[in-house]
This record gives C-alpha cells, structure tokens and sequence, in this order.
C-alpha cells in the first residue's frame, strides 16, 4: 500500500508547531519525542506502520478547536484517532501529520433515560456506554468484537455495527447528534435528542466519513432498554447452500433474529482446536439467537427449529440454560483469536447478497487452491457481512503481498455479486485502490465533492478513502500552496 | 411538463436545461418550486425483489401503491410507515417511492425502527450537472465511501433527482394491538409513553391525541407474543390509569393510520405546523404556543400542531433544541414565514456549499429549502 511522501516543507516546520500546540494545550498533551510518538505509528492494520510527526491528546472541544486552527494555517494534515482499533489503516499517520487523539475526552456528559439518550465524549470506549446505562437495563446497542476498545469515534466515523445489527441497526442508525469541529477550527452541532433533521442529513454523511469532515468530539447517542432475555441455538448443516436456504426461510418466515451468525469448515474446526466449544465438525454451522421473555423466545426458537429441521441438519442444539448459552457463543467469540494462534490473518469484509452466499464460498474455495493460502470465513449471514480471515506467514517473503492479492481478488468478487468492498471496517488505505472496482469516476468525484465542502484544503486524513490518483490534485494544490 | 422515461433521457434533459426544473413524483406535497415542470414518474418498476435477503430495488417513480402491493404479497412492508400526505394537503395524484425518499418521510413506527434513510440502502441519482451518480448498493451493511444515500434522503431533490433506491424491507407482523390510556394531561401522557418506550416490550408507536383524551401505545409481532407484552406493558403503566387494549388487529391499525396521517388535521381550517423536539420538552413548548388542534408522535418527539392563518410559530416559540416545518399554508404565508427551520450559519455555509456542489447552475428545486 502507497502513501504519498511526505511534504518536507512541513517536516521542517516541526519545532515552531511544537511551540504553538503547547501554547493551547497542556505540556503532556503534546508529544514529539520520536520514542514516544511510536505508539502511535500504526492501527490494528499493523503491517503497515509510519510515526507521525507530533501528536496531540486534547481534553476539550475547545482544544480540539485551538489545534485544528494552528493546523490549518500552517498547511499541515491531521489524522483524527479514537483507540487505533482500524482493521483499514484509517489511522494511520503520515511522518508530515499531526495524530490527534480524543482518548482523553472520554467523560459522560448527559445520561436522560426518559428520552433514552446518552451524551459522551467521544474518546469514550464503547462498551463503557452501555457500563454508563447497564445498572438501569439500559445498554447501547451497536457491538463491535473490538468493543472493549474501540471509542465512539472511531465508532462513528467507520459506521462499525456488530452480531446484533441485525435487529438494531449500526452506528448511524443510533446516532442523535454530533459537536464536530472543521479543519478551520470550526465548531458544528448536527442534530440532537431529537429524532431527524430538519435540512440536509449531514449527521447521516459525517457517520462513516473516516475522519475526513471534521473531527467528532461530542456524541449524542441512542439507548435502549434491555429485552427480558436471549438465547442462540445452534445447527450444523452438510453443505453452505443448505445452511443459506435455512437462512432465507428463516427471514421469509417473519422471524427477525437479533443475530445470525455463520461459520465455515476451516473455521469450526480452528474454533474447536482453540476453544473446545464443542461444535459438531461440519461444512456450515449456524448460530442464530432471538430475544424476548421466556416465552416469546420459545415461540420464535419453536418455529426456527422446525425451518431447520426441514433442511435434514446434523444438529440442532439449544441453549439449555446461560452456561450452554455461552458455550454456544464461546467458539464464535474466540474465532479471531483461534486464527491469531495458528497464523498471521488478514480480516475482511465485504459484504454480498445474502443470495449469493453459495457461490462466493465456492469461489473462495477456489481461488484458495490457487493463491496457495488457506482462509476461514466468519459471516454475519443475516446480512451479508463477510469476514473471511486468509491466513498467511508475515515472516515468509512474499505471502503478505500474495495474502492481499488473494484479499483483493475476493473483495473484487464481492463487488462483482451485487455487494460492496467494505459493510463495517472502512476503506482507509486498504481498500482505497478497489474503490474504482465498485464506483466510477464520477461517483468517487461526487464523494470528493462532498469533502472538498468540509475540508476545501484536504487537510483531514488526506491520503485515505479514495485512489491517490484520483485525490492527488486536491492534495497537491494544497502543497503548491504552501 | 417533461416526462423522461429512462435514466440517460433524465441525464440528458437535465445537461441541456437552461432553466430551473421542478422535480416532481406524484406531486402528493404541493411543494410546486419554481421552474418547468420535471415527473420521474416514466421511470417506473420494481427492478429486484428478494424477500429472503429483506431488498427491494425500485425505480423512483414506481407508486408507493405498486410497491406495497408487491411487499404486501410476500407478507412484508415498508417498516417506516410513511405518511400519506394526500389528505393533510388536499393534494390529488399518487405517492411515489422517490418522493418518499427524497423527503425522509417516516411514520409513528420512527420511534421503534428507525427513519426511511434508516431503510433506505443505496441510491441512484442525477445531479444539477447531469451526471449519473450511484451511491450505497443493495446489501443491508456497506461502508465504502461517504454515506450520500442519508445526504439523498431528506434533500427533497435538491442536490440531485433520484433516479432508483434499494430499500430494506421487514416481515409484516402477524398482528398488533393498541394499550389506550385515558385522561392524561400532556405531561403526564408524554411520562407515559417515556416510560413504555424504556421498557423491554418493544412498543413501535407512542402517540397521544389531546383532542381525543387518548395516548395510545402500539405492540407488533406474533399473536401470543403481542398477547403477553399488551399486558405486561398495562401492568407496568398502572399509575397512569386503568388500560384499554384494542380489541382485534383492524381497530389497532386504523388508530395507526389515523395518526401517521395527521386525520385530525384533515379538515382545512388553519395552518399545519409539524415539530421535532427532544420528546419531554414537548408540553413545555405547546405550552407557549396558541393551537386549535395538537398531537404528540414519536413518544412527544413530534408535535403536530394548527394554528390561526399566517401565524409565526416558530417565532412564537421562541428559542428552541429541534427544528419546525410548516407544513400546510397559503403561498403567501410560505413565502413569508419560510417552511423549514432556518439552520445555524456554521451548518447553512455547509448545507449551501454542498448544494454548489451538486447543482452548481442551481436549477433543482431552486427555492426549495432555502432559509425564508
Ligand atoms: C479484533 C477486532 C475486532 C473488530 N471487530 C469489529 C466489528 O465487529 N465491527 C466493526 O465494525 N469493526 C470492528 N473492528 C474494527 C474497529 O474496531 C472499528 O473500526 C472501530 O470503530 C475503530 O474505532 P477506534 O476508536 O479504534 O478508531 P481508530 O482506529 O482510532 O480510527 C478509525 C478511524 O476513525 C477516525 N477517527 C478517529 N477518531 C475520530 C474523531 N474524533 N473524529 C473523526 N474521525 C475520527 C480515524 O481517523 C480513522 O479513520 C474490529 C477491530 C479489531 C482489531
């Protein structure tokens, strides 16, 4: 993956930029030390990795306010982070940017359950807000697997969803408002408790903007109240075209699973040697889980069992109590890590018709044989959110390229379906070259269109989202002017 | 009137115009901006339907009617409710699933599910350029890019006309039932609903009708589910007064489409205004107001309220976290008071910058949204 080089002009300007940060923050708040400002030199995209050259851990709006200002009359990018949890390199530095990190900014500013809304900082984790609300049964609803991590922010700007979206949506459909700061210093408020806008959508075109409108620094965000209960059941399947058949009836059926979850030969069986959760060894293996009261959930599970059992399953086993229901979710919840303990991986996640389930794992069956590299698929089959994980050898010579190569062949497949490259991770630098495999020109310059609005002097996260060639001329402008 | 039947021709007419165009689709909203008349109804027809992946691909003016038939037929539905405007405005002609788009409309159900953006998967569309742009897709999870479909949504065909959408579709619940509540006053009907809505038995609606002395609060779902959750939530709202449950699926419903259409604002004395607030500053905000007829949806959320002929209400009320839109008035009155909430300078410059962008000759709904 390229990234543009950086502007030496700017790398000079090092100690005055210093000097200005600690004049609007505090001393701690500005690191620069190179020993120091390699903690920031990568995201979860680890095999790409570059120090910045200053970063700053503002505390207030204000702040931020005072820092994108300074920034922005001297010419310099900024690169917005939340936990560094990007699977896509969204936070990924330039040596010529300045990171800022909200980490700081992580207090609760409102909780209001009458209007079931909770008002945070963004640096805030996100499975804090539901800790914020969870005595009161209230949670929040949007799960990442990297929830115990990952902030608001960057939550907000990659649009992350999580196992249950299904029935409640991702982060833009549980976003109220935002206090977002512009490149210029700029402070907006987009929406708020209430529940739409009154001109253009511009809440909706900040979410999932990966930190290149502005930088988010206050969330009001939805909550929910608890349902009385859940519970998964499990079935395994001879064959992926009869687990996607049970999917499909299921849906047709009227039953609305909270979550329905999806997983490979290659994957049961690295989840069985990690996790011993027990799976029966098989071609699919479904895990799809309903919520209400005890009744409730046995009416829905009554009538899923019986969908299934048309489809001649090897086994469908029901969660029996809370531990069985755990054991259940034990093997999904620790695929990640079962891969981790058996390879390099590298995660993504395009997402396809749910129709064409079938054809895309045979097809990655294929091109696996021809790439020479294993993967697993984990799949969000209710919605189409594909998580193929490719193993690879990041010490043997080559197998990284070879692995994105095998990565870019099955993202182009995805497209090729009806789907989309990305359905939670965000572009960032990984994807950015296989945008013109989904959008044409003209769509990719109505999107650069929007930015240019936002951000005139791309400033903001410069180098990522779209193809370099297709941003160079705005990027570049921007250096001639310096 | 010029009446495109494809995409390409719309592009082309679009590229060529040297005047303003009004885009319309079924022309239910009256909105009628300046300019000669532009109909996307010639592109029409559900393009996909998959029932088993909840998607449906439809050109932007097939009838809202077509597409509900064929949703109906499958046993699903448009889950957010969109409201028909016809009897509010005493307009003629046929909602189209463009104009429904192109304006976010969402009915009572908003509260539980989400907006039309919310359903709302990827777009099709022409720009004041003439260009054809797509954006989003038909999966239900996509990330790549800006999110322009939500920009779309909402932007009543002023950054660009809406050619297609893929939509998510939701199963239709096998029945659903009404908890009526009696003699509440505003206050205490907006605790009401507060309440259910944070309690764990899904209501999908949350409506009270002063005029009627009612608060209403819908369940959907499976029969015996919807059996068990109308009495638990009656249970749990004892403090409110004794409860009334509907006594079968028509009556429920027939409240639902009464309130998603504002019937009570059907008859055509005054001025329509339409609120969104947080829902418990509700009361305090009608309280400052003079109205002839007022409902709270979206469990206070959204006020709608009538008013004396030409009246300010937005000026009436004074400061206030939300926004108003007049809804129904005479030209003059619209002209003068301006029927959207004028936005903060710092979100105008962005909103204009964006419609620069989109429509640079501004020749799309030219009037339309703009501050008065
Ligand atoms: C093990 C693991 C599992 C994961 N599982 C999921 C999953 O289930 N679902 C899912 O959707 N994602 C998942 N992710 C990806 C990742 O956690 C999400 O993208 C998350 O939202 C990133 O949050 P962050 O705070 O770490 O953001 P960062 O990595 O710090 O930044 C992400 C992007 O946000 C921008 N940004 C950060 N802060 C701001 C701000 N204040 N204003 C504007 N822009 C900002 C950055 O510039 C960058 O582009 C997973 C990652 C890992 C490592």
């Amino acid at each position: 993956m390229q990234m543009p080089e950086p502007n030496p002009t700017i790398l000079s300007l090092k100690p005055r930029l210093v000097t200005r940060l600690t004049s609007v923050l505090p001393k701690d708040a500005v690191i620069h030390e190179i020993s120091e400002t390699r903690a920031y030199e990568c995201d979860a995209l680890s095999a790409y990795r570059c120090p910045p050259l200053i970063v700053v851990l503002p505390s207030t709006t204000r702040e931020v306010s005072d820092i994108l200002k300074i920034c922005y009359e001297e010419g310099v990018p900024v690169v917005p982070r939340g936990s560094g949890t990007s699977l896509a390199g969204g936070a990924l530095p330039t040596a010529d940017c300045v990171i800022l990190g909200v980490a700081r900014m992580n207090e609760i500013i409102e909780v209001d359950y009458d209007n079931r809304i909770i008002r945070v900082q963004t640096g805030r984790t996100n499975l804090s807000i539901t800790g914020a609300v969870e005595d009161e049964d209230f949670f929040y609803a949007p799960d990442p697997s990297s929830q115990l991590a990952c902030a608001i922010a960057g939550n907000i700007a990659m649009n992350s969803g999580g196992a249950h979206c299904l029935k409640y949506g991702v982060t833009t459909n549980n976003l109220l408002g935002v206090t977002m700061v512009q490149m210029d210093g700029t402070i907006v408020e987009l929406g708020g408790a209430h529940l739409d806008s009154g001109g253009y959508d511009l809440l909706g075109l900040i979410c999932g903007s990966e930190g290149q409108l502005g930088v988010v620094t206050e969330a009001t965000l939805r909550i929910l109240r608890k349902p009385e209960g859940a519970r998964p059941v499990l079935m395994g399947y001879e064959s992926n075209e009869v687990a996607g058949e049970v999917v499909s009836d299921i849906i047709k059926a009227g039953v609305l699973p909270v979550a329905i979850e999806f997983m490979d030969r290659p994957c049961i069986e690295a989840c069985e040697a990690f996790a011993k959760a027990g799976y029966p060894i098989c071609d699919a293996l479904l895990i799809i889980e309903v919520e209400g009261s005890e009744e409730e959930i046995d009416m829905q599970l009554g009538l899923i069992k019986q969908i299934a059992a048309k489809h001649d399953p090897i086994e469908i086993r029901e969660a029996a109590d809370a531990d069985e229901a755990s054991r259940i979710w034990l093997g999904r919840k620790s695929a990640f890590g079962a891969m981790g303990q058996i390879n390099d991986y590298m995660c993504l996640d395009g997402t396809i018709p749910v129709s064409s389930l079938p054809y895309v794992l045979r097809r990655i069956g294929e091109m696996s044989k021809n790439y020479g590299l294993n993967v697993a698929n984990v799949f969000h089959a209710g919605d189409g959110n594909m998580h193929p994980l490719i193993l690879f050898d990041a010490n043997k010579p080559g197998d990284l390229e070879t692995c994105e190569a095998f990565g870019a062949d099955i993202l182009k497949l995805c497209v090729e379906v009806g789907g989309c490259l990305t359905g939670e991770h965000g572009v960032g630098i990984e994807k950015r070259d296989l945008m013109s495999h989904q959008y044409t020109r003209d769509d990719i310059e109505a999107q650069m269109a929007v930015k240019d609005v936002f951000d005139p002097n791309w400033l903001l996260n410069p180098a990522k989202v779209f193809p370099l060639e297709d941003s160079e001329s705005r990027r570049m402008h921007t250096m001639a002017a310096e | 009137m010029l009446s495109p039947r494809n995409e390409d021709e719309l592009a082309e007419i679009v590229r060529s115009s040297q005047d303003p165009l009004a885009v319309q689709g079924g022309n239910t909203r009256g909105m009628a901006p300046e300019g000669i008349a532009l109909t996307v109804t010639g592109l029409s027809g559900i393009s996909l339907y998959e029932p088993g992946a909840l998607t449906m691909v439809v050109k932007a003016g097939t009838t809202l009617a077509e597409v509900n038939d064929a949703l109906q037929s499958e046993n699903q539905r448009l889950a957010f409710e969109p409201m028909d405007y016809r009897g509010l405005l005493g307009t003629d002609g046929e909602p189209t699933i463009g104009g429904v788009v192109a304006a976010n409309i969402s009915g009572p159900r908003r509260v539980a599910v989400g907006s039309c953006r919310d359903f709302v998967l990827g777009v099709r569309f022409v720009t004041g350029s003439g260009q054809i742009i797509k954006n989003g897709g038909r999966v239900m999870k996509n990330v790549t890019g800006y999110d322009l479909v939500k920009l779309m949504a909402g932007s009543r065909g002023t950054l660009g006309i809406l050619t297609e959408v893929s939509l998510k579709v939701l199963p239709q619940p096998e029945t659903e039932s009404t908890v009526i509540l009696h003699s509440l006053d505003d206050r205490t009907a907006v605790k009401a609903m507060s309440k259910a809505l944070g309690s764990p038995f899904e209501v999908t609606g949350a409506a009270c009708l002063p005029s009627r002395d009612i608060t209403v609060l819908r369940l959907e779902g499976f029969t015996e589910s919807v059996r068990y959750r109308s009495q638990r939530l009656a249970d749990l709202l004892t403090e409110f007064g004794n409860a009334e449950t509907t006594r079968n699926k028509e009556d429920s419903a027939e409240i639902w489409r009464g309130i998603c259409d504002a019937k009570s604002f059907h008859d055509h004395e005054g001025d329509v205004w339409r609120f969104s607030v947080k829902p418990s500053d509700g009361p305090n905000l009608t309280d400052r107001l003079e109205t002839t007829e007022l409902m709270y949806d979206w469990g206070g959320g959204l006020i709608w309220l009538k008013s004396g002929r030409g009246t300010n209400m937005r000026a009436q009320v004074g400061k206030f976290s939300g926004h108003a839109t007049l809804v129904r008035a005479d030209q003059e009155t619209r002209d003068r008071i301006g029927m959207f909430q004028p936005a903060l300078p710092s979100v105008a410059a962005l909103s204009d910058g964006l419609r620069a962008q989109f429509d640079p000759r501004g020749i799309l709904n030219a009037g339309l949204m703009t501050a008065a």
